[in-house]
């Protein structure tokens, strides 16, 4: 099987925050980490590979320390790395980012199966996979929580709904987007690590993947951020004093004053 | 081509705007703000300059939008033949975006023998219910319906459409969006006109929810949204109120379809599912096991609630994983959320900090939850909680 992953560098949102009062950013440091929900995507790439033989693939748009991110997937075992860079990218929203990678993967030739992350975890959109699938017309499976069965050039996967899941059935090649529920990433190995340090990417321009200008970038993005703030700050809260009996008594005022019906 | 720039004759070489970054894309050097590289024009750092030396310059004026577009439509979702509640919900905003913006407000509804749930749509706010119906469509499949819904759009023309962020929404309307070649913000939290600009401002959360992004769809019609379910208010039914409903042919062309779906399975029957629940219950660490679990589930039983888990709790084999709230788990937005023996980890609260009350229980004083809680309490959860299931239980006896 030929399998791409399509990966996402992103600062660590853990570390980022907002403060109220001077309304900026507060991160520590910001340590750039593969987008999680990617490693997720990454880990079950190498399993079909481990079970079924073939390639992974992973490929990502984003600027020069990108690179990195690929170096950390093929520490895991991934055959190769796809740098889609170039600064004409810049300030692309959803659209002009599924465009981007959608046109990268056309230059890799045929392919079985994509495989995404749900979302990222800056963006937190979940609108790029989909938008790949639409860009290469593909069918898609959304929110894939198991791959059941590969065979004959179909594939059966569990996707995750409210109230339980649909088995999916689809021909190849398609595109899935992953859940946590799907797999347990896997941690580099010490050989891992030394074959992406020495590792050689394969960089590609806008103007090596064919791209229209018109396409990518601000100008090929219908959306951007007009402006950023914090979220609504909760009021400081009350901390319930006394015996636990009275504890328990207060508490139970003020739930039946929120009238949860 | 856009670029940051920094106004030398402004820049005092403060470094706030440093702080705001997070993509560390700023440096300081001759105490003059430096862009490299890693700059993704997010414009998070031009706010934060107390002296305005950051512009983020676009090429061009601003734009104006494409002309012939009005009115507002709500992409309607159905399961099993049913119109789902967020469905209503959307009608409530998308009541309030028509009268502001102007036009008719109208629903699109794709599937089965649904033409009986258009009276619905129409007594909670919509003027006209266009109806898709084919066997082929009964029930969701990702092809067919974004086909369909990107060719009732290209002929109608509305100038805003919106549907839910749910698990069919998240599949569907990303696929419309790319097929019409137009802008998407996902899970707004606000919706508003802009007075000057007339152009739709969609608020949603980013980076988990740390903070809010104004987004702007200037250039192109229509602008899409997706609302999650319960941020939004429906209108109450009026099930005399008049409306027009439309049968929309389809083309068989239009139904095909590679992916199947070949069955649907519930999982959740019986239980309530914690993401539309009103009220949820959850343990972390200091729940100590599984067993003790089950207070938990008599409290939740005594309230009506959902219990939920901090992943420390799943990752201990305590509970299963459909019961993690937090980063890795589901994001919940309840009326009420009742922490118990949770500490509050950052990868936790962006899962749940949104709920309207938040109620802790921890013996630990310092816990960060408490930083979020609207009530506290300091003290022995094995000792509070089934107090607690015992006193709810007393107070419904006494008729409260």
């Amino acid at each position: 099987m030929k399998i791409i992953v399509c990966i996402k560098q992103v600062p660590d949102t853990t570390s980022v925050r907002m403060d109220p009062e001077t309304l900026t950013l507060i991160r520590e440091g910001v340590p750039s980490i593969i987008n999680p929900f990617d490693a997720y995507a990454i880990e079950e790439g190498l399993r079909l590979k481990e079970k079924h033989g073939g390639t992974v693939t992973v490929i990502t748009m984003g600027p020069p320390q990108a690179a990195s991110a690929l170096r950390e997937a093929i520490a895991l075992g991934v055959d190769e790395g796809v740098h889609l860079c170039d600064a004409a990218f810049k300030g692309s929203d959803t659209l002009a980012t599924s465009y981007v990678l959608a046109q990268g993967i056309r230059k890799l030739g045929a392919f079985d199966l994509i495989l995404c992350g749900k979302q990222a975890s800056d963006g937190d959109t979940a609108q790029v996979g989909p938008g790949i699938a639409v860009q290469l017309d593909l069918p898609q499976a959304i929110c894939v929580r198991k791959i059941v069965e590969v065979q004959d050039g179909r594939l059966t996967v569990e996707r995750s709904m409210e109230e339980g899941y649909d088995l999916v059935e689809t021909p190849l090649p398609a595109l899935l987007t992953v859940t946590k529920e799907i797999n347990e990433p896997r941690l580099p190995s010490l050989k891992g690590k030394m074959r992406a340090k020495k590792a050689a990417l394969r960089t590609m321009s806008a103007a090596e993947m064919d791209a229209d200008p018109a396409r990518i970038g601000l100008d090929g993005s219908p959306t951007w951020v007009e402006k950023v703030f914090p979220p609504p700050q909760r009021g400081a809260g009350r901390m319930l004093q006394g015996e636990p009996e009275e504890q328990v008594g207060q508490l139970l005022d003020e739930i039946e004053k929120l009238k949860l019906g | 081509m856009a670029r940051l720039e920094v106004v030398e004759e402004k820049c005092v070489g403060c470094g706030a705007c440093l702080k705001a970054c997070p993509y560390d894309a700023l440096s300081i050097e001759s105490s003059i703000v430096q862009v490299n590289d890693r700059c993704t024009l997010c414009g998070a750092c031009v706010d934060s300059c107390p002296y305005d030396a950051l512009v983020l310059r676009k090429d061009g004026a601003v734009p104006s939008a494409p002309p012939g577009y009005r009115g507002v439509m709500v992409v309607a979702e159905q399961k099993r033949g049913t119109v789902q509640n967020v469905s209503f919900e959307l009608l409530g905003a998308g009541r309030r975006l028509a009268e502001d913006a102007g036009g008719a407000l109208t629903a699109v509804l794709i599937g089965h023998d649904v033409a009986p749930q258009a009276r619905r749509l129409i007594a909670f706010g919509a003027d006209r219910v266009l109806v898709a119906q084919s066997k082929a469509l009964e029930g969701f499949n990702d092809e067919a319906y974004a086909r369909i819904l990107a060719r009732i759009i290209r002929e109608q023309k509305p100038e805003i459409v919106i549907a839910g962020a749910t698990c069919i929404g998240r599949a569907l309307i990303p696929r419309v969006a790319v097929e019409l070649g137009t802008g998407l913000t996902a899970d707004c939290t606000g919706l508003q006109i802009q007075e000057e600009t007339r152009h739709l401002a969609q608020t949603r959360p980013a980076f988990g929810g740390n903070i809010m992004a104004t987004i702007l769809c200037a250039r192109h019609r229509p602008q899409m949204a997706t609302v999650r379910p319960k941020v939004m208010k429906a209108s109450a039914p009026d099930e005399g109120r008049a409306g027009e409903i439309v049968e929309i042919p389809c083309a068989e062309e239009e139904l095909s379809t590679r992916a199947r779906v070949l069955k649907s399975v519930e999982e959740t029957a019986g239980t309530v599912n914690i993401a539309d629940a009103d009220v949820i219950v959850s343990g972390g660490r200091g729940m100590r096991g599984a067993e003790q679990f089950a207070l938990l589930s008599e409290l939740a039983k005594a309230l009506g609630a959902a219990v939920g888990a901090s992943r420390s709790a799943v990752d201990a084999g305590w509970v299963p994983y459909a019961y993690q709230v937090g980063q890795t788990g589901k994001t919940v937005q309840p009326k009420l959320y009742i922490a118990c023996g949770i500490s509050g980890a950052i990868q936790h609260l962006v899962g749940m900090q949104s709920a309207d009350t938040i109620v802790a229980i921890n013996k630990d004083p310092d816990a960060p939850i408490f930083k979020v809680a609207t009530f506290g309490i300091v003290g022995d959860l094995f000792e509070i909680v089934p107090r607690l299931t015992r006193e709810i239980q007393r107070r419904r006896k006494a008729g409260r």
